[in-house]
C-alpha cells in the first residue's frame, strides 16, 4: 500500500450481557484471537436492560458504530431478556433511519459463552463495515468535548461529594 | 469532588507486554475525581491488594478501579480486599484491559489508548455508584431432586444423610432409571441391579426423603432458598396407601399383550403393571390408553368394559376414578437429575436437524436392535432370562456386529458431541455376548476407541486381545436383510477394504440425548441449555454442578453424555452444594436488584409484564387517612434477579437496577 493520509479509525461501542457475550469475548482473550482494536465493550446485565437511548447516546459522544450482542433465543440467563430486547430493537431500526442514522453501523447478534471466534468475527466485520462508511458526523457538535472541563474552583464546586476534599 | 483510586495491573507481562501500564496509570491520574493511581506487576496478589488497602486508607478514597483481568476473574478478589480496609465492596470495580484488550491486540500505541478508554469509563460509573448491601433471605432447608436414576437416587441419599430433607420426584411409576435396565456395568461387570435396588429401597424407607413417583415438576416460583414447587401428581389408578403390591391385579387384568417400556418393546406387560418386580415404591399404575375399562369409557360406552382387577384387588385399592392431584412443596435447593434418552433412530425424529439412519432399518429388520435392547436381552431379569437370542426367532445369533457412533460424531445428521459411553459399553456387550454364547462372534466398526476412565482401557483391550472381538476402523453404509441374515456393507479403513458381514444379529450404539420435554424443564427452572437440550453447567471446569440460576443444580446425564461413575460423582457434587447452602442460617445475594422510585411511578405496569420473575409487584399508596393514593410498581428484592429489562422498559426511567443505574451508563458510554 502507498502512503496515504492516516486511515480512518473507527470508535464502535459494543453493548453486551454479562452472560453469553461478555463470556463469549472472555473466551476470545483467553483464546488470543486478534481482533481490530476499534471495539470498546460496555458490560450490563442482560441485553434487556440496553435501552435504545444507549445507542443514540454512544452517536451522540462520537461513535461511528454500534454493537449489541446477547445471548441466543432460548438462552438468555434470565430467560426472556434477550426477546424483550430483540422486540425493541426490531421496532428502534426503523426510527434510526429518521434520526439519520445509517443502519448499517449497527451490528445487532447473538454471541454465546462458547463463540470467542464468532465475537472476533463480529468486531472485525463490524469495524471494517463502519470504516467503509466513515465517519459518522451527523451528531458532532450536540454534546460537550469530554471530559468536561473542571468546575470553576469556589462557589461552583457543587454536590456533598466534595467533602473531605482539602 | 470523588476520590476514586485507579490500580492498573500488568498481570505479569499478560497485560504490560501490549499495553503501557505506567501511561495508562499516569492518564487516569489526571482525571478529575481521581485521588490516586498507580501500576503494579501482580494486582491480585498479596502485595498488590496491600497496595489498594494501603491506597483506600492513606488517601480516603470512595472508590477503587482496577484495571486488570475481566470482572468475572476477579471482581469478588478485589472487592473483598476493598472490604476488608473498610471501604463498601460495591464501590469497587475492574476494567477489563485483559481480555478485552491486551491479549486480542498486538499494537501497542492502540492498545494503550483503548486501555485509557476502557478504565476511564469505570472511573466515571465507579463515580455514580453506591453503598449497597447485600440482601439477606431466610433458607428452606429441603431440596427437589428431579429424576429417580441413579444419579437423582445419589443426590437425594446424600442430602438426606447429610440431614437435610428430600422430596425425589420421578416421571417413571418406579424410580431406578436406566441403571435398572442394564445388565451387568464396566468396566468391573458387576450386576446393575445388584447394586442399585439397595439403593432405591434405601432412598424409599429413608426418613428425610419424601419419594414422589409417578409425578412431575408442573411448576416452578421463588428463588434460591425459598423456591416453591407444584408437582402433579398423575393419576395411578391405585391407592398408594391401600396397596400392598402383591401382584394380584397383574394377573388378573386381560391385556397382556402391551410391549414393555422397560423391556425397550421386547417384553410384554399387562395394562395394570409395576414396570420391573424389583419396582420401587412397589405400587401398579393403570396404563390408561391400553386398559379396557379406559378405552372403553373414552368410546363413551355406558357399560363398564372391564374391571377385573378392581375385583382381584384384596384391598380395594384399585381406584378407576383417581385423577392427577398435585402437591405443592417448599424448597431451598434444586438438583435437576433427568438423565438420558437414546436417539430413537427409528422413529419420526423431533427436529429436522437430526435425520435418522433409514439406511440401518431399526424398526424394519427386526434383529436390529439398540444397546439398551441389547441389555435387556443379556439381563438375567430381562424377557430371554439372560439368553442372547433375537427377537425375530428366538434363535442364538452366532454372529453380531456391533455399530458405534450411531448418531455420535456425526454433524450431517445433527449430533456432533461424542456420547462417551458407547465404546465402553459396546466392549462390555461383546463380553457379555461371548460369555454367553461360546462359539459366537463379535465384530465392532467404530471411529476410534475412547477409553478415558480408571480401568476403561485396559477393559477395552480386554475385550479385544482376551475375549476375541473383532474390532474394524471404519463406518458401516448400510443394513440389508438377507433371509435370515442381515448384510453388514462396512469399509474396513485400516486394510483399505470394503466389508461384508453376512449378520445374525445387529447392535446400534445410538447417541445419548437429553430426556424429551428437558427444555420445558429447564425453562420452568430459568436454567439455560445448548442446542441439543443439554443443561448447562454455570462454568464448565469450576462449578460443574451448579447452573447460572443460583440454588439450582445439576447431575448426571442431562447435563452431558456421563456414565455412572461420573453421574453419581455429579450427584454427590450437587448434594454437597446443597448440603453447603442448607449449612448457612441466611442467604447473602448480590443486591443487583430494580428499585421502584415509588414518587414518580405513573402505575402503568409495562415493568410487570416483561419481568421473567414475576418480580414486580403492585403495592398501595396510602395517605395518612389510609385512603389508596395509587398503586405503584413494586419490585420483590428476594425474586429479583437483576436483568434489569424493566428499566430499559420503564416510559418514564422510574425503575433503576442498582448498579447500572441510567446515570452511571450513560456516564460510561459518554466516558468512551
Amino acid at each position: 500500500m502507498a502512503s496515504e493520509a492516516p486511515q480512518f479509525e473507527p470508535k464502535i461501542v459494543a453493548f453486551v450481557c454479562n452472560w453469553c457475550t461478555y463470556t463469549g469475548a472472555d473466551l476470545a482473550g483467553t483464546s488470543r484471537l486478534q481482533m481490530a482494536p476499534n471495539v470498546r465493550v460496555v458490560r450490563l446485565p442482560c441485553t434487556g436492560r440496553i435501552d435504545p437511548l444507549f445507542i443514540v447516546k454512544a452517536f451522540e459522544r462520537g461513535a461511528d458504530g454500534v454493537i449489541v450482542s446477547g445471548c441466543h433465543p432460548a438462552d438468555c440467563h434470565y430467560t426472556a431478556g434477550n426477546y424483550h430486547a430483540r422486540r425493541r430493537f426490531a421496532i428502534f431500526r426503523d426510527l434510526l433511519d429518521f434520526m439519520g442514522v445509517d443502519v448499517r453501523r449497527i451490528t445487532f447478534s447473538w454471541v454465546s459463552a462458547s463463540e470467542g471466534g464468532k465475537w472476533r468475527d463480529v468486531v472485525n466485520d463490524t469495524t471494517a463495515r463502519v470504516k467503509e462508511l466513515g465517519p459518522f458526523t451527523e451528531y458532532q457538535g450536540l454534546s460537550d468535548p469530554w471530559p468536561p472541563a473542571p468546575p470553576p474552583t469556589g462557589e461552583g464546586a457543587s454536590s456533598s461529594q466534595a467533602l473531605g476534599t482539602p | 469532588m470523588s476520590r476514586i483510586g485507579v490500580l492498573v495491573c500488568h498481570c505479569g507481562e499478560n497485560i504490560g507486554r501490549t499495553v503501557d501500564c505506567a501511561k495508562v496509570a499516569h492518564a487516569l491520574g489526571e482525571l478529575p475525581g481521581v485521588a490516586h493511581a498507580a501500576d503494579y506487576k501482580y494486582m491480585c496478589s498479596d502485595p498488590g491488594q496491600l497496595l489498594i488497602k494501603q491506597a483506600i486508607a492513606e488517601k480516603k478514597l470512595d472508590g477503587v478501579v482496577v484495571a486488570a483481568c475481566s470482572p468475572r476473574m476477579h471482581e469478588k478478589t478485589f472487592r473483598r480486599a476493598c472490604a476488608s480496609a473498610g471501604m463498601n465492596s460495591f464501590l469497587c470495580e475492574m476494567a477489563n484491559i485483559r481480555e478485552h484488550c491486551s491479549w486480542i491486540h498486538e499494537d501497542r500505541e492502540r492498545a494503550t489508548e483503548k486501555a485509557i478508554a476502557l478504565a476511564r469509563a469505570i472511573v466515571e460509573k465507579v463515580k455514580r455508584n453506591q453503598p449497597l448491601s447485600p440482601i439477606h433471605i431466610p433458607i428452606e432447608r429441603r431440596a427437589l431432586v428431579i429424576g429417580g436414576g441413579i444419579a437423582g437416587i445419589q443426590a437425594a441419599l446424600d442430602v438426606a444423610d447429610g440431614g437435610g430433607q428430600v422430596v425425589l420426584v420421578e416421571k417413571e411409576p418406579s424410580i431406578g432409571g436406566h441403571m435398572s435396565q442394564l445388565s451387568e456395568t464396566f468396566p468391573t461387570l458387576d450386576c446393575s441391579q445388584c447394586i442399585l435396588t439397595p439403593r432405591m429401597v434405601e432412598a424409599y424407607q429413608h426418613p428425610n426423603i419424601k419419594l414422589l413417583a409417578y409425578s412431575e415438576v408442573e411448576s416452578v416460583s421463588g428463588y434460591i432458598g425459598n423456591f416453591e414447587v407444584k408437582v402433579r401428581r398423575k393419576a395411578r389408578g391405585v391407592d398408594e396407601t391401600r396397596c400392598n403390591g402383591c401382584g394380584e391385579c397383574q394377573k388378573a387384568c386381560p391385556s397382556k399383550k402391551i410391549p414393555s417400556e422397560f423391556e425397550q418393546g421386547l417384553g410384554k406387560r399387562t395394562a395394570i403393571y409395576v414396570p420391573f418386580p424389583q419396582a420401587v415404591p412397589n405400587i401398579p399404575v393403570i396404563d390408561r390408553a391400553n386398559c379396557a375399562l379406559f378405552k372403553g369409557r373414552a368410546k363413551g360406552a355406558k357399560k363398564q368394559a372391564c374391571g377385573l382387577c378392581k375385583d382381584a384387588c384384596g384391598r380395594q385399592a384399585v381406584d378407576f376414578d383417581q385423577q392427577d392431584s398435585f402437591v405443592t412443596e417448599k424448597v431451598g435447593a434444586i438438583v435437576v437429575a433427568t438423565g438420558y434418552q437414546l436417539y430413537t433412530i427409528g422413529k419420526a425424529q423431533p427436529s429436522e436437524k437430526l435425520k435418522g439412519y433409514g439406511e440401518y432399518g431399526y424398526g424394519k429388520i427386526p434383529d436390529v436392535i439398540d444397546g439398551l435392547q441389547f441389555e435387556r436381552l443379556a439381563s438375567a431379569s430381562g424377557p430371554t432370562g439372560g439368553k442372547i437370542l433375537r427377537p425375530s426367532d428366538g434363535k442364538e445369533p452366532k454372529k453380531i456386529v456391533f455399530l458405534q457412533c450411531i448418531g455420535s460424531r456425526d454433524p450431517a445428521k445433527g449430533i456432533e458431541y461424542c456420547s462417551k459411553i458407547c465404546c465402553m459399553y459396546v466392549a462390555k456387550h461383546t463380553m457379555l455376548y461371548r460369555h454367553k454364547v461360546h462359539d459366537g462372534k463379535a465384530y465392532v466398526f467404530y471411529m476410534d476407541v475412547r477409553a478415558g476412565g480408571k480401568g476403561y482401557e485396559e477393559f477395552a483391550r480386554r475385550a479385544i486381545e482376551e475375549e476375541g472381538a473383532i474390532y474394524l476402523r471404519g463406518r458401516v453404509s448400510k443394513l440389508e436383510r438377507a433371509g435370515e441374515k442381515i448384510k453388514v456393507y462396512g469399509f474396513d479403513t485400516l486394510s483399505g477394504r470394503p466389508m461384508v458381514i453376512d449378520a445374525e444379529m445387529v447392535v446400534l450404539a445410538t447417541a445419548m440425548r437429553p430426556q424429551p420435554g428437558i427444555e420445558t424443564l429447564a425453562q420452568k427452572l430459568s436454567v439455560s441449555y445448548d442446542g441439543h437440550g443439554f443443561i448447562n453447567e454455570a462454568h464448565p471446569k469450576l462449578r460443574p454442578v451448579e447452573t447460572n440460576t443460583a440454588g439450582v443444580f445439576v447431575a448426571g446425564a442431562c447435563q452431558a453424555p456421563r456414565d455412572i461413575p461420573d453421574s453419581v460423582s455429579m450427584a454427590s457434587g450437587a448434594a454437597s452444594k446443597v448440603l453447603g447452602l442448607f449449612s448457612h442460617e441466611e442467604l447473602e445475594r448480590d443486591p443487583t436488584v430494580a428499585v421502584v422510585d415509588e414518587a414518580g411511578c405513573a402505575g402503568c405496569f409495562h415493568c410487570e409484564r416483561v419481568c421473567p420473575y414475576g418480580a414486580v409487584e403492585r403495592k398501595d399508596v396510602k395517605n395518612r387517612e389510609g385512603v389508596v393514593l395509587k398503586v405503584v410498581a413494586s419490585v420483590n428484592k428476594g425474586v429479583c434477579q437483576g436483568c434489569g429489562t424493566c428499566q430499559a422498559t420503564c416510559p418514564s426511567k422510574k425503575v433503576e437496577l442498582q448498579g447500572f443505574t441510567d446515570e452511571q451508563m450513560f456516564a460510561v458510554i459518554s466516558a468512551l
